[in-house]
């Protein structure tokens, strides 16, 4: 065998271990949520003696009122779905009016929400609470513990990146295409919908993932504005109520894992290229 | 429609087209944030009802003389230190292997990236099972005493395995950052170097490190930035917990800052310290992107 082939044989053989070791905490969920919490216990690391057992973990799971997993599903569904159509036809809009007018207003606009990517949640979690509140008691209209209330704060917290990036692209759009569509007749919302839209597609896809990965697996946001035990619960949430209720009950947190991970890598497995793109894009900005 | 009519039209529309997302983001962002500034100045109990009384820097004197806040800050440090490390070598090292030539390089690409899809709560309560159960289940059947007990009962220990599991989360995530700058060096010129008769190490030298040193910033600050702030895996491994010792005190060994500030506001309910130290929080922040700015201007000037 040639140094060659040998160093590349290595190599393989290092990333097949560096492999296993990536995928063993995957590995270890699958395999114990196929156990009852004795045989866990006893033990850990091995098979599971009966497979059945993974359909009984996922069906207390399922109908468990203590964890709530179908209801907590679909409201994490709702909140996503809706937070990002929102925030990226928002966004657009918005990003699309800044590069356009080329005013000092909308510079400063811009400008504020580029800022803004350096605020950390955290300086701004306390008031946001205190202050939708507020603006209940003057409104009448219930922003905590409500679908309403959830989705707002993820347009507002998702602004910021998303503008900034459909800025960047609408940038190299050139005029000439809006002026001509102007010249025969196009309305200003009609050109944004029929003549830039469609030019944003790509962007579009990679702001949907960026903030899907973002709001699927939030926690401390949703925990803020939806509270623990409340109506309205997301996915994270009812695993962490779950798992903070109870004395560990390995078998069922583990199923509960699993489940809730489940999503996101089928998603994965169909749409690799994009999501690593639009995660990749998102960070080098 | 004439000219001035049109250009009034076109400013309702670029309003109204605006307005949607300048809405939310004022609402969310702007008006909590300058509200929160305000509170760490005063004595803010949570409650809007209440007079809220101006303190000035009182909170603030409060909170630097607070010795948990000091070992939140130092243990926040130590943590986003060792992970920028290990996350970008572990990073590096993946990604010189799936750029390499070995058969299935983008399946493992791929499972690399995974653990990145999931959130930090879930992933934190499936390695607290690895620390509690799984690894000591193992070593027991082993028989190597030195695992046989929780990586997560000693404060020491317990950082590192939020070191881990942090990296582990984020090492795929990077090393498609560092994937994207390799593929980008032209083949081109490290055959010619090859030819030449430069060995690997001198084409890693001299042809993929200088090629890769932006995407080397890029990860840099992208880890140290996240690292800071990290909380979901903190919560849900640790919780803050085991306790410690600190300068004479007793303090939570692993409670980083984002959850001191948590807990300063909720668990011992003192709401504008907790603010005050969001907002040093804020300005640490700050001033990690202000160095950043400055490295992307220093690199535009040398390119």
């Amino acid at each position: 065998m040639s140094p060659r082939r040998l160093n590349l044989l290595i190599l393989e053989i290092l990333t097949i271990i560096l492999f296993i070791v990536f995928m063993m905490p995957f590995l270890m969920v699958v395999l114990n949520s196929a156990k009852d919490a004795k045989e866990i216990i006893a033990d850990p690391i091995g098979f599971p003696s009966n497979w059945g057992t993974l359909l009984t973990n996922v069906k207390t799971i399922v109908t468990s009122p203590n964890i709530n997993y179908v209801p907590s599903f679909i409201s994490s569904i709702i909140i996503t779905t809706l937070s990002l159509s929102l925030i990226a036809l928002t966004a657009a809009m918005g990003g699309w009016v800044l590069v356009r007018s080329k005013t000092k207003t909308s510079t400063f606009i811009f400008m504020m929400f580029v800022a803004a990517m350096v605020i950390p949640f955290q300086v701004v979690m306390f008031p946001l609470v205190a202050f939708f509140r507020m603006i209940r008691e003057f409104t009448h209209i219930p922003l905590l513990q409500t679908y309403q209330g959830m989705i707002l704060a993820y347009i507002g917290f998702g602004s910021s990146l998303s503008i900034f990036m459909f800025h960047g692209f609408i940038k190299g759009i050139p005029l000439e295409l809006e002026e001509a569509a102007t010249i025969d007749g196009c309305t200003r919302p009609q050109i944004f919908f029929q003549i830039v839209l469609p030019i944003l597609k790509p962007i579009f896809v990679t702001i949907v993932i960026l903030n899907g990965i973002w709001v699927w697996n939030d926690y401390l946001l949703p925990l803020l504005i939806l509270g623990t035990g409340g109506d309205i619960q997301t996915l994270p949430l009812a695993v962490a109520n779950f798992v903070g209720s109870y004395v560990k009950k390995w078998d069922l947190i583990l199923t509960s894992t699993m489940m809730a991970m489940l999503p996101a890598i089928i998603l994965f497995i169909f749409a690799q290229k994009q999501i690593v793109r639009g995660m990749v894009e998102g960070s080098i900005k | 429609m004439n000219n001035q009519g049109m250009k009034q039209n076109n400013r309702l529309v670029n309003a109204l087209f605006l307005a949607p997302s300048l809405t939310a983001f004022i609402l969310v962002v702007i008006i909590p944030f300058f509200m929160g500034l305000y509170f760490s100045l005063t004595d803010w109990n949570g409650a809007i009802q209440d007079k809220i009384n101006f303190v000035g820097l009182k909170n603030f004197s409060v909170i630097f003389s607070d010795v948990k806040f000091h070992y939140s800050f130092l243990v926040t440090t130590v943590y986003t230190a060792a992970n920028v490390i290990v996350i970008n070598l572990v990073a590096l090292t993946l990604a010189m292997m799936v750029t390499s030539n070995i058969k299935f390089r983008n399946f493992y690409r791929s499972g690399f990236f995974t653990p990145n899809l999931i959130g930090g709560i879930v992933l934190g309560y499936v390695w607290q099972f690895i620390f509690v159960n799984a690894i000591p289940g193992f070593a027991e059947s082993m028989g190597i005493e030195s695992l046989t007990s929780s990586l997560l009962g000693k404060g020491s220990t317990a950082l590192a395995a939020i070191v881990i599991v942090g990296s582990w989360q984020y090492a795929g995530y990077i090393m498609m950052i560092y994937v994207a700058a390799i593929q980008n060096v032209p083949v081109s010129l490290l055959e010619a170097a090859q030819i030449d008769g430069a060995n690997f190490l001198q084409r890693t030298r001299a042809i993929l490190v200088p090629l890769v040193a932006p995407a080397f910033t890029v990860s840099t600050f992208l880890t140290l930035v996240n690292s800071f702030k990290q909380f979901d895996v903190n919560v849900s491994l640790t919780n803050g917990g085991p306790s410690g010792q600190f300068a004479g005190k007793v303090v939570k060994a692993t409670e980083f800052l984002a959850l001191n500030i948590y807990n300063t506001a909720f668990t011992r309910n003192r709401m504008a310290e907790g603010q005050a130290k969001a907002v040093v929080f804020f300005l640490v922040l700050v001033i990690v992107s202000l160095i950043q700015v400055y490295f992307n201007k220093k690199k535009e000037v040398e390119m």
